[in-house]
């Protein structure tokens, strides 16, 4: 293999290894055991949304309300835990169910009405943000019991319990996409809709479980960052749809669907979380920290669009 | 189609107007275009043929300034160039037509005509003297467009007429086409070859691609064949036959033939009553088990809407689907593909293939839940499937990972037979199969067709094609305006029958 496709192949490895590079170079505190904990734990929320986000992607969609949905799914947990004394596994699972129906919502409004689903996305961002402040009336809740820290603040060996279940996560999402048929169908359906329903597929259906999937990682996350906070928040997870949408694209997520795998996402979302705590280690402001990771972005993404092009040259030679 | 007309006497006089020197255009591995020399006269109507390959495109892409050729020289109206931009190429009136359409669907005809240099009044667009402009244009044409509606409301055809018409206005005196004639009806292909005749009257020298033979023949001056990037030789097309052409462009002997069926057709499969919906009218008709029924008729006749909605991809409005006898009900494909029917849609590239997966995924998808154990794609035998697939249809692609896009159309539709084949289809319906195909690859999809068929596979066909489509039927059904106009057996075939039943005049 020679370099240049070796590149193609792991680009975003490359990326993720020369940052972390860079960062042991110039910040002793960087390649450190806890420092690294540290930065998978920070990701760690981000990373089980952007796992669901993934599917909704690969089949030609894009879900704007997951940051709501994870502070609505709070919301909901830590208020029937504080108002209806439920216990927090019940609290833990009723967020989860939270976020399923949320995405089911999404999912159903929009083969229902016939609207766009990043419309329906939009729209429902603005909603289950705006029901999250009406339930805590824009206060944040807090005083759960104490058990319920462990999810988010708890370790199983020197690992933190988030990272152990982004790793779940990741691995779940990667089966199901590798190795079901199902996991074929939302390759196709982003690949070429009407030629997967003339295949056989029941696109609404899927539409529908595509959406759901995508709630049912924020439920998750939205539990964990719960636990870990140790408060809910009305404004939690603001924004997470579009770093979420920028791990996406880092990780080889086509932005018209059908292409693209969890792992390289997963990686995406690594490389963000890198570069925050690296840029936040050498003391970078945070000003400056959303102009680097814009730049990142762009760059990224004209190194792959460069590759389509002498991609598209060679298909030239082909049909000449 | 049947009408011969008499040549043009401007194609008598050798006023050159294009000439080609000794173009050369390398990609690492293919030589593109192989010391090609060539010229175009000035109102002549010149025919390229070739199979996809063959270097057209390329040919056309050094004319248009798309691309630069390694070496060569290209001469227009006199003056010399090494080298042309796709600005240049404009500035001395050559304009091109491809496949798809260069129009914005929301603009009028009038706008999309005029668009990038409108007529204006001041800094305003006059929107009244272009779409009068525009009238007249298509007035000169002898056809009624309304300029002032959105061209996504016009067929394919008229689609077609504003892209001329935009050319024209441009004064273009070369006009390359390229298939102009791949999406309209035999009635549409009249309209446009009376524009292209009144051009050539004008003047204006048309390179003109198209796959179809007897278009070459009766629409073309010289025909131009090339092979593998090169330049094989130019004949007044008076002078020379299909055959010989054929042979030229392929290097060998090689007659497109239609394989005889070894079998007689068995008892009736499917059976349709009364079918109403998406504009077909109470459409009854019945297929034989091992039979291949032609589906005949006009754009607009409802061919396509019938088998899509027989295919369940149209909800039906009323009627019956009898399967093997038994009544069924066929809500969505996957109803339909249950029950063992299959569909290759005519529009390959937006409904049949998946472009960015590859060849495996493509073939295996509507079989893939028959590979599973416990919804786990079992990929051995998926692999078994796919690859087996590939050879039996002898499917041109460097490996089963290769992406669809990266394969020619012939492959891409063997690649979309081969789906079906996989679910184990009893009835397959081919709207247009060879649309876009070239010779050799058309043939191994008709000997296919009867292969299938030979071995009890019934199989439901349209084609705008007339010669494929009595070729290959047992039996025509021909539609008209949304209704079955007439059934034609095979020992009734003929084209100008089969048209007039179209046309409606029966």
């Amino acid at each position: 293999m020679d370099i240049k496709s070796f590149i193609k192949k792991y680009g975003v490895i490359v990326v993720l290894l020369l940052l972390i590079g860079i960062f042991s170079l110039l910040s002793p505190a960087f390649l450190t055991v806890t420092n690294i904990i540290n930065i998978a734990r920070q990701v760690s929320m981000l990373g089980i949304v952007s796992v669901g986000v993934t599917f909704v992607m690969i089949s030609g969609g894009m879900d704007l309300s997951v940051g709501a949905q994870v502070s609505l799914v709070g919301m909901i947990s830590a208020w029937s835990m504080l108002h209806l004394g439920i216990s927090p596994v019940v609290a833990a699972f009723l967020g989860i169910f939270t976020g399923v129906f949320l995405g089911f919502l999404n999912g159903f409004i929009a083969i229902r009405m016939k609207i766009h689903p990043l419309i329906v996305t939009l729209a429902s961002m603005t909603i289950f943000r705006g029901i999250s402040y009406i339930i805590c009336g824009g206060l944040p809740i807090f005083g759960f019991p104490e058990s319920f820290t462990v999810l988010g603040q708890g370790y199983l060996g020197v690992i933190p319990i988030p990272v152990i279940v982004l790793v779940l996560a990741v691995i779940l999402g990667s089966f199901i996409l590798n190795s079901t048929y199902f996991g074929r169908y939302f390759y196709a359906m982003g690949g070429n809709e009407e030629a997967a329903r003339l295949s056989g597929i029941s696109i609404n259906k899927l539409k529908v479980a595509v959406y759901t999937i995508s709630g049912f990682f924020a439920g998750i996350s939205g539990v964990i960052l719960l636990s870990r906070v140790n408060s809910a928040q009305p404004n939690a997870a603001t924004g997470y749809e579009f770093d979420v949408m920028t791990a996406a694209v880092l990780g080889g997520i086509s932005i018209k669907g059908g292409e693209g795998k969890i792992l390289g996402v997963f990686i995406g979302v690594l490389i963000m979380g890198v570069l925050s705590n690296g840029l936040i280690l050498m003391n970078v402001g945070d000003y400056y920290q959303n102009v680097i990771k814009g730049l990142v972005l762009i760059l990224a993404v004209a190194f792959d669009s460069m590759q389509n092009l002498s991609k598209k040259k060679k298909l030239i030679q082909h049909e000449a | 189609m049947s009408i011969k007309i008499g040549k043009s006497d401007i194609v008598q006089n050798d006023n050159i107007i294009l000439s080609l020197n000794k173009i050369t255009k390398s990609y690492p591995g293919v030589l593109a275009l192989d010391n090609v020399s060539m010229d175009f006269r000035q109102g002549e109507v010149h025919a390229l043929l070739g199979e996809n390959g063959a270097g057209k495109s390329t040919l056309i892409k050094v004319i248009s300034g798309a691309i630069e050729p390694d070496s060569g020289t290209i001469s227009i109206k006199g003056k010399t160039f090494s080298k042309i931009t796709p600005h240049l190429s404009k500035a001395q009136g050559i304009e091109v037509i491809y496949q798809e359409f260069n129009l914005i669907p929301a603009l009028s005809s009038a706008e999309n005509i005029f668009l990038g240099e409108p007529l204006r009044k001041g800094v305003l667009a006059d929107k009244k003297a272009m779409s009068q402009k525009a009238a007249e244009l298509f007035k000169s044409f002898n056809i009624d467009i309304n300029p002032d509606i959105p061209v996504r409301n016009l067929s394919t055809a008229y689609q077609q007429i504003v892209e001329i018409a935009r050319a024209v206005s441009k004064n273009a005196s070369i006009l390359i086409m390229d298939e102009p004639s791949a999406p309209l009806t035999t009635s549409e292909v009249g309209i446009l070859f009376d524009i292209i005749r009144k051009l050539r009257e004008k003047g204006v020298t048309i390179i003109y691609i198209s796959h179809r033979m007897e278009e070459v023949f009766e629409i073309s001056d010289r025909v131009t064949v090339m092979r593998d990037g090169k330049y094989i030789t130019t004949k007044f097309t008076q002078e020379t036959e299909r055959k010989e052409l054929i042979s030229l462009m392929v290097g060998r002997e090689l007659t497109e033939t239609y394989p005889a069926r070894t079998k007689e057709p068995g008892p009736t499969v499917l059976e349709v009553k009364k079918l109403c919906g998406n504009g077909i009218k109470d459409i009854s008709f019945s297929v034989r088990k091992g039979e291949i029924l032609g589906l005949a008729g006009l754009v607009g006749s409802g061919r396509t809407e019938l088998v899509r909605t027989v295919f369940g991809a149209e909800p039906a409005e009323s009627g019956e689907i009898l399967l093997e006898g038994k009544s069924v009900r066929i809500k969505s494909p996957k109803d339909a593909i249950k029950m063992g029917i299959g569909l290759i849609p005519e529009d390959r590239k937006r409904q049949g293939v998946f472009l960015e997966l590859d060849v495996k995924t493509n073939i295996s998808l509507a079989a893939i839940k028959d590979l599973c154990k416990f919804s786990l794609v079992d990929k051995r035998a998926e692999n078994m499937l796919t690859s087996d697939y590939k050879e039996q249809l002898k499917i041109k692609t460097p490996g089963l990972k290769q992406k669809v896009k990266n394969l020619s159309g012939g492959n891409q539709q063997k690649v979309v037979l081969a789906k079906w084949l996989a679910t184990k289809t009893k009835i397959l319906i081919f709207d247009e199969p060879s649309r876009g195909i070239d010779v050799g690859a058309k043939q191994e999809i008709y000997n296919l067709m009867r292969g299938l068929t030979d071995n009890g596979m019934t199989i439901i066909m349209i084609s705008s094609d007339m010669e494929e489509l009595l070729g290959m039927s047992d039996r025509i059904i021909v539609l008209c305006e949304g209704k079955v106009a007439g059934e034609v057996s095979k020992s009734e075939f003929s084209q100008n029958y089969i048209l007039e039943l179209a046309s409606g005049n029966r």
